[in-house]
């Protein structure tokens, strides 16, 4: 239509596909997202830690650059479960800071102006928005997290090969499940805390709050009552047991990691219960 | 001519309350104006055909769809435009109109074009690459229009879509809503608490009272069969006068005070008013014809319309 007629021209184009409808929240989260420099530095900062790891494995195959550094090969670490797994503790951490970040401002916008009934009044269901929105911090925190991971195992598996490999595949699996588990937790977290806190500085101060103060609390529980149960509300001690135990190090492994899946779970479950009743059309007054 | 919403027994409830209840009709008109008090359930009525409220009982359909089962069929087909604020603050109108014209299926490209299409024709042109949050009131309107047309519905929801506007802004959205009803491309369904905004712009009048339908009239067919409306006023025996017009078979409603409205029938002669109310010794202060406005029809069925104007309506319907 052209802008000088203005009047009403209805659309009779084609449709996309309706399954894929859920990726345009992300694209368009993005766009807002990395109008934030902070962001961009914050994240251009979450991957030096995979660099050096990747130069640490790299030096530890290469005895002339040894040499060169004199540096012995037994001073570095050796590249195995627990290398890893301190690998995904530091990820995780900035994983933990990124969802404070960025979570807050998934659903909080969309809710704070009554956007969500614009959304849901589309062929669009309450499930593919709280896909779409987990989708941006998925992609995010895979970056900074599993797929560096993987990246790393990569370049230990080429400076190895197939002797190393083959012992050692369980960890591929557990660099993707432990991380993928940890970003699971996050988002969940993060979505349903925007989802209630519509202030988003209050919302971002939530989901470090709930990490840095129920661990607090945990310990607090744990010294008063002269017991380990009060860890249960530690949720970094909860995925460290889990990915203890993925990565078989004995590393911060203090609760039983059946009660941890137990509670990562519990967690999910609630966190979800809290979107089911936020993510609505409409607002029930009472 | 298939309906565009039927309404099939269709009753809704939240806990034990009761909001709509029972509701029956078969609406094919291009414009249908939703009326009723607060409370009554209108807003009730759009979420639940949107598919917001669950189903307590019955079911409606909108173009042939059950919204209890092709819910999403049905969404790609509405355009809504809500009654409270409805944006993303941090968002310019023409990102925010796009987003929402992809999410409703429309190629990326042509989302964007009609983006700007859609913005230029609510009349926000100018202004759509300003955040909306920054925009005034009457805009935010606007822009709420815009993203309810951007992927071409077949039927446009529009609850209480002049509310909060001033004098010319409000004329703006009116004028938006004719040409929209007059292009012929989509059916609307305006719901308001304004009586002149749904004069002016709807054929047919659905009006609900505490959950149920009180009254439903087509504007167009009773503008076109000219009926003729009295107003009496007598400074006797109210319930005298009622009862003397009951017995000539005339619908009537009190208006208090002494004051009647009532329809005369086809080939009434109004003599016979006079001659009743003579032989009861009722004085008629004044005697006007006037021509029922829908605030009358509204007002009517506020009043409680008797039971046989009801089951009259409800065969029309």
């Amino acid at each position: 239509m052209a802008v000088y007629k203005q009047t009403y021209k209805d659309y009779e184009g084609r449709r996309t596909a309706t399954w894929s409808r859920f990726l345009i929240l992300m694209r368009f989260s993005y766009a807002r997202l990395f109008q934030s420099r902070f962001l961009v530095l914050f994240l251009a900062l979450c991957f030096f830690y995979p660099v050096g790891c990747a130069t640490l494995i790299y030096l530890s195959h290469n005895s002339p650059a040894l040499a060169m550094l004199k540096l012995q090969s037994n001073a570095l670490p050796p590249i195995d479960g627990t290398f890893f797994y301190v690998f995904c503790v530091v990820q995780g951490v900035l994983a933990l800071l990124l969802t404070a970040f960025v979570g807050p401002n998934l659903v909080s916008p969309d809710l704070a102006n009554g956007g969500l009934a614009l959304y849901l009044s589309r062929p669009f269901s309450r499930t593919e928005y709280v896909a779409g929105k987990m989708a941006v911090l998925f992609v995010l925190l895979s970056l900074i997290t599993w797929v560096p991971g993987l990246l790393l195992y990569a370049i230990q598996a080429s400076c190895t090969g197939w002797t190393w490999i083959k012992p050692n595949l369980w960890l591929a699996r557990s660099l993707i499940v432990g991380p993928v588990l940890w970003i699971l937790l996050l988002s969940l977290i993060a979505l349903a805390l925007s989802a209630w806190v519509k202030w988003r500085i209050a919302a971002g101060a939530c989901v470090l709050g709930l990490h840095f103060v129920g661990a607090g609390f945990a310990q607090a529980i744990n010294e008063i009552l002269r017991t380990r149960k009060g860890s249960l509300i530690n949720l970094g001690e909860v995925i460290h047991t889990i990915w203890g135990s993925l990565f078989d190090t004995s590393r911060g492994t203090d609760l039983p990691v059946t009660q941890a899946w137990i509670v990562l779970g519990v967690t999910c479950v609630l966190c979800l219960g809290l979107l089911a009743r936020r993510i609505r059309g409409f607002e029930v007054v009472k | 001519m298939e309906p565009v919403i039927e309404l099939a027994g269709l009753s809704v409830r939240f806990g034990k309350r009761e909001i709509l209840r029972d509701l029956r009709a078969a609406l094919s008109g291009r414009t249908l104006g939703l009326l009723g008090p607060n409370g009554a359930g209108k807003s009730t009525l759009i979420l639940t055909l949107l598919g917001f409220c669950p189903v307590a009982g019955g079911t409606a359909k909108i173009f042939g769809h059950d919204i209890r089962h092709h819910l999403r069929r049905i969404r790609a087909q509405i355009g809504y435009m809500p009654e409270n604020d409805a944006f993303i603050a941090d968002m310019t109108a023409v990102t925010f109109v796009r987003m929402m014209g992809e999410l409703s299926g429309l190629p990326a490209e042509s989302a964007l074009e009609r983006a700007h299409e859609v913005l230029f024709y609510v009349g926000l042109g100018e202004a759509r690459y300003r955040k909306l949050g920054t925009y005034s009131l009457g805009m935010k309107q606007m822009a709420k229009l815009a993203q309810a047309l951007v992927h071409g519905p077949r039927l446009l929801i529009l609850d209480e879509p002049t509310n909060g506007l001033d004098p010319s802004a409000r004329q703006r959205m009116l004028r938006l809503i004719r040409d929209i009803r007059d292009s012929g491309r989509m059916h609307i369904l305006l719901c308001s608490h304004l009586l002149r905004d749904v004069e002016e712009t709807c054929a047919e009048v659905l009006i609900l009272k505490e959950g149920q339908i009180v009254h439903y009239s087509n504007l167009e067919k009773e503008r076109s069969t000219n009926k003729r409306f009295v107003e009496l006023e007598t400074s006797g025996d109210e319930a005298r006068l009622a009862d003397a017009l009951a017995q000539l078979g005339c619908e009537y409603t009190t208006a208090g005070t002494g004051r009647f409205r009532m329809v005369l029938p086809e080939g009434f002669d109004l003599r016979e008013v006079f001659r009743v109310a003579a032989e009861r010794d009722l004085p008629l202060r004044r005697v006007s014809y006037r021509r029922d406005t829908l605030e009358d029809i509204f007002l009517k069925a506020m009043e409680g319309a008797p039971k046989r104007e009801e089951s009259r309506l409800g065969s029309r319907i």
